[in-house]
């Protein structure tokens, strides 16, 4: 951990705070009316404001959690720091392409 | 090691800060099965549908209940360690921790209640 | 008819054991007086270390049952549970021999984190008007008393998982330094504590804090660092 990574890990953790209570809400009033795909998508589909909510999620998340998982494999793995690096790019990356996929899955048309 | 494990782990705080990490890392794990869930909407609506009802089931409904409390115990952690980063020391920090847990439970309670 | 002590020392170095002594148990007796009890009547060969005996000094610091204490300071009634005790040398540090560490580590990391005061002013200068009441005087003064005894730095997790860790003790002087207006090595100082292995890898699980015999606060002196590198860094002032 450096101060560089200290930054952009506790600065998306601050984006991401209001987004979680929100995503929680989400959550919370999609199983209480048993809402089915069907139901989902046809609030999904179209919408530029869940597509900016959920693509800024997926942005700080993915820098979040892998600068998280980096620091937890530096120090309870034998793995050297190149190693660490690398996973954590990749992992980064991963979850910002598959994240970006899925958001496009519910909101594109 | 020498030693046992140190007693001093049964403090809150670093059960907190344990708590923390390893909510962390459920959630890393589980975050690319969510997206990939999502993204069966690529393939057709009616995919989408038969995973949800697939995930009607008990075992993955106590799952996504975990998820909950996972969710809400690693935000609230951050959200104390943040206060600690960036404002003027408090004392307090162990009946916050607990506070955080407690009120993660009662979340994660109402989801269990909402979905059973 | 004195109830006895049964009482686990480490004996060896790394790769030592703990051996079992019977030792009388007294009132009012600390950890130190069963340890010097066992080496003056039982084993001459054990290594500890005391020096002060009244809780000042910090060098009789070892893990007993577990946490690391002064063992002056440590009342054997308060610890004993069962009249059993385990003592060790302090984590996180190599061991010379039985309970005794070698804290050299503990003290290069000090010079790492720029632990020392660089001064801007001579001796034909006027002496510098420190106010006390200033918030830096204040936030110096509050970390200032650390005696390098080794309680925190044995009992942080992050500096046995990570070995760059500079530590609790080491930062919590560079924070007394960067509170300090007479001192000129703030940048160099800062951007000593910016990289890996500094202020940052702290996770504030406050072991420190909770452990420290002289009730200083590592975890907050962390936070102000952690304050203070990302302002400098974002100014551009240091860089990784």
């Amino acid at each position: 951990m450096n101060v560089r990574l200290y930054l952009w890990q506790r600065a998306t953790a601050a984006v991401m705070a209001p987004l979680v209570v929100v995503h929680i809400a989400v959550i919370f009033y999609a199983t209480r009316h048993g809402m089915s795909a069907a139901d989902i998508l046809s609030r999904t589909r179209g919408s530029i404001a869940w597509a900016a909510f959920y693509g800024l999620f997926v942005f700080a998340v993915s820098i979040h959690a892998s600068i998280g998982v980096r620091n937890v494999l530096s120090e309870w793995t034998p793995l050297n720091e190149r190693r660490v690096d690398a996973f954590a790019v990749f992992f980064g990356l991963a979850l910002a392409v598959l994240g970006l996929r899925a958001v496009a899955a519910v909101v594109l048309t | 090691m020498i030693g046992r494990a140190a007693k001093h782990r049964d403090s809150a705080l670093w059960i907190a800060a344990m708590v923390h990490r390893i909510s962390g890392l459920a959630l890393a794990i589980f975050l690319p099965l969510h997206f990939l869930a999502l993204g069966l909407a690529l393939e057709s609506e009616a995919r989408l549908e038969s995973f949800l009802r697939w995930s009607d089931q008990p075992l993955v409904k106590a799952a996504e209940i975990a998820l909950v409390f996972l969710f809400t115990v690693h935000l609230l952690g951050g959200l104390r360690i943040l206060v600690i980063e960036n404002f003027d020391w408090r004392d307090g920090q162990k009946q916050l921790a607990t506070l955080a847990a407690a009120l993660s439970a009662i979340v994660a309670f109402a989801f269990l209640v909402r979905v059973f | 008819m004195t109830t006895e002590l049964s009482v686990s020392l480490w004996r060896g170095a790394q790769n030592g054991r703990y051996e079992t002594y019977r030792v009388p148990q007294r009132q009012s007796q600390t950890v130190l007086d069963v340890v010097t009890f066992v080496q003056r009547h039982i084993d001459p060969t054990l290594s500890y270390r005391f020096a002060c005996r009244v809780g000042v000094c910090g060098s009789c610091a070892m893990t007993v049952n577990g946490k690391p204490r002064w063992t002056c300071r440590t009342h054997v009634a308060k610890v004993a549970s069962g009249g059993k005790l385990e003592i060790g040398p302090l984590a996180n540090l190599p061991v010379i021999k039985d309970l005794a560490t070698d804290m050299q580590p503990f003290f290069e990391k000090w010079q790492q984190a720029e632990g020392a005061f660089a001064p801007t002013k001579t001796r034909h200068d006027a002496i510098a008007q420190i106010r006390p009441d200033t918030p830096a005087r204040k936030a110096a003064d509050a970390a200032i008393e650390c005696i390098n005894c080794g309680v925190c730095y044995a009992a942080c997790d992050t500096v046995r998982w990570n070995a760059d860790y500079l530590g609790p003790a080491a930062l919590t002087r560079a924070w007394t330094l960067v509170n300090d207006e007479r001192d000129g090595g703030n940048i160099a100082r800062l951007q000593a504590i910016a990289g890996a292995g500094g202020c940052h890898a702290c996770h504030s699980h406050q072991s420190c804090q909770e452990l420290c015999p002289q009730a200083l606060n590592p975890t907050a002196a962390i936070a102000g660092l952690k304050r203070r590198t990302a302002a400098a860094y974002l100014k551009g002032e240091i860089k990784i």
